[in-house]
């Protein structure tokens, strides 16, 4: 049954801003668990109170953020069972099994350490001190790894085999899935997001210090440390962004179509490094699709396939068929017209309630061969199950100018941080960054900025997606249940209040403790 | 500790409001309501095939 858009509308929005705001706490749980151990260990090596007492301060700042955000992901997993609870079980043990790795495993182990490193200092020996501190960055990270397995598996369905007696996908290959290159590349990404929100967040605080002319040395020491981090994180988001087109580019090439507004591709396609879209183009006329737009020349398609002459299919491409391509097992494909997939999508369908009506019947000849029939068209065509869904081309193109312009502020953000990091390290080096006032109010100014980037990345991943919410195989209007739009909305509606308290509450705390800066720090 | 204090609060709030308040009343597995497996199973291929 294919629900009323509203309540799938209502739905998404909920999940949106659930999804969102958790990601606003994860971040910098994610990188400043790292620095901190990174100061730790200075403290460790160097017996130096100094390093104790910054160990200390960012620690405060860590347990803040961490109080405000934990468990606000659960909610996520209530969404799953009550408003998308087909597609949760149509997704069987694949979510399960790293969700409960995360829970019992990561989860346990952040918290076990953290309460070490927060509670222990004076009670345990600095060494395990100093291991708890890591095992906490660690274990918030590993955290992360299971929960983007879950989440780079519905991107890139694999290592499953769809079982239509308990209408379940069921695991195959666990490994597959858990190495598959869209998760690494979006772990990798992920995880470097947090390193740099970690390190803005850093300087700015110092960079508001020295505004203020106190802890100098303190401040000045961590953004030393701060810029050269946030100057590696950087780094490596190019490099696993780069490899996050290229497994987009592969496995969901609509999204890539749809980040760069590209309707007609071409081989060596340039990349739109800025650009104004044209609100009039639609999939079916002929409108230029910008306004305005500033290309570098072939770079989209060294972007996608390391390859500045390759070809980079458009939406019209990938909704026409007809061109060639090599799928994520690098076997060279004949693309599909968007009417065939849907043909395919349908006869999986259709073989798919036929096992459903004769599953039940009494054992017999014309059981098992109306079953292995069912099943052999099943698995011919189940790739494209989720076609059946959409009834006309335009369904399967997601909102294009969210995507475009969430995708240029990701990668213009990123081009401002390399900026900022190396006039911060320069200025630091040269030991004039608290002369240049300009520099203190752009960097506080960086610290909403950062947040932007990686919500900004989320919203590309996650829009750029649609219709699915499992690639090729469900899209969200079969994904959602029969409940009324009307609760969905009473539900939306509690979480902006707990959520937006919760943020204010974090904020006012935060502020509370910066205001009495390191030396107000005391431990027990 | 006073900032320990307040985050123990919030921590706390935070809990009864997500298990207690949002579990209980609002987010019922929309699935619970079958007893086995395959029911549910049933449930979601009827609705996957309509
Ligand atoms: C500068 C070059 C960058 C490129 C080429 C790039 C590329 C990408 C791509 C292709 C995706 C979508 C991946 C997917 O849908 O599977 C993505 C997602 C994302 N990006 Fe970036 N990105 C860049 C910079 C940044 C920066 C600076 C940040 C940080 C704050 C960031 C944060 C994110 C996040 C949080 C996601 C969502 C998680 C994911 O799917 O990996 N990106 N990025």
């Amino acid at each position: 049954m294919l629900l009323t858009s509203s309540l799938v509308d209502a739905s998404r929005l909920q999940f949106a801003l659930t999804a969102m705001y958790h990601w606003l706490f994860v971040p910098l749980t994610l990188g400043l668990g790292v620095l901190i151990a990174i100061f730790e260990t200075k403290y460790y090596l160097s017996k130096d109170e100094f390093w104790k007492k910054t160990t200390q301060f960012w620690s405060r700042i860590f347990a803040i953020n961490f109080a405000c955000g934990v468990a606000t992901g659960i909610i996520l997993e209530f969404e799953f069972g009550t408003n998308w609870s087909n597609y949760s079980w149509f997704v069987g043990d694949i979510f399960g099994a790293p969700l409960a790795i995360e829970g019992i495993f990561a989860f346990f182990m952040e918290t076990t350490f953290f309460a070490v490193m927060y509670f222990g200092w004076n009670r345990v020996s600095k060494g395990f001190h100093l291991a708890s501190t890591w095992l906490t960055a660690i274990g918030a990270n590993l955290s992360a790894f299971w929960i983007l397995t879950a989440n780079g598996w519905m991107q890139d369905p694999r290592g499953v085999a769809f079982n239509p007696m308990t209408a379940r996908n069921e695991m195959t290959d666990f490994w597959d899935i858990v190495f598959s290159p869209t998760t690494i590349s979006k772990f990798g990404h992920s995880v470097f997001s947090g390193f740099l929100v970690a390190a803005v967040v850093v300087i700015a605080i110092c960079c508001w210090y020295l505004l203020k002319k106190r802890d100098r040395e303190f401040s000045l020491k961590s953004i030393k440390y701060a810029s050269v981090f946030g100057l590696f994180a950087i780094a490596m988001l190019m490099v696993t962004g780069h490899t996050s087109a290229q497994t987009v580019s592969k496995t969901q090439p609509m999204k890539l179509a749809a980040m760069e507004g590209l309707y007609r591709g071409q081989n060596g396609t340039p990349f739109v490094a800025f650009g104004i879209l044209n609100s009039k183009k639609e999939v079916d006329n002929d409108e230029d699709p910008f306004l305005f737009k500033i290309e570098v020349p072939k770079v989209l398609s060294f972007l996608a396939f390391s390859d500045f002459n390759s070809f980079v299919p458009g939406i019209n491409d990938i909704i026409d068929g007809g061109y060639t391509y090599k799928d994520k097992n690098g076997e060279e494909k004949l693309a599909l017209p968007f009417n065939e997939k849907v043909r395919k999508g349908e006869i999986a369908k259709r073989a798919l309630a036929v096992y459903g009506q004769f599953k039940d019947k009494p054992a017999g000849a014309q059981k098992d061969t109306v079953l292995m029939q069912a099943q052999s068209y099943l698995d011919e065509n189940f790739d494209y199950f989720g076609y059946s869904f959409l009834k006309s081309p335009k369904e399967s193109v997601p909102n294009v100018p969210v995507t475009f312009y969430s995708f240029h502020i990701m990668v213009m953000l990123g081009g401002y941080f390399i900026l900022f990091l190396l006039i911060a390290f320069w200025l630091n080096r040269k030991k004039i960054i608290e002369k240049k006032r300009w520099f203190l109010f752009i960097a506080i100014i960086s610290v909403p900025l950062v947040y932007i980037c990686a919500e900004a990345g989320w919203v590309v991943a996650e829009v750029g997606r649609q219709p699915w919410t499992i690639q090729d195989l469900l899209p969200v209007n079969a994904s959602v249940s029969g409940v009324s739009s009307g609760n969905v909305y009473t539900t939306f509606i509690i979480f902006v209040v707990l959520f937006t308290t919760l943020l204010i509450a974090e904020l006012m705390i935060l502020f509370r403790q910066i205001g009495k800066g390191p030396d107000g720090i005391k431990w027990n | 500790m006073e900032v320990g204090r307040s985050l123990w609060i919030l921590i706390i709030i935070k809990l009864i409001v997500i298990f207690l308040i949002l579990r209980l009343f609002f987010f019922k597995p929309e699935l619970g309501k079958y007893k086995t497996d395959r029911d549910k199973a049933d449930h979601v291929i009827e609705n996957l095939t309509k």
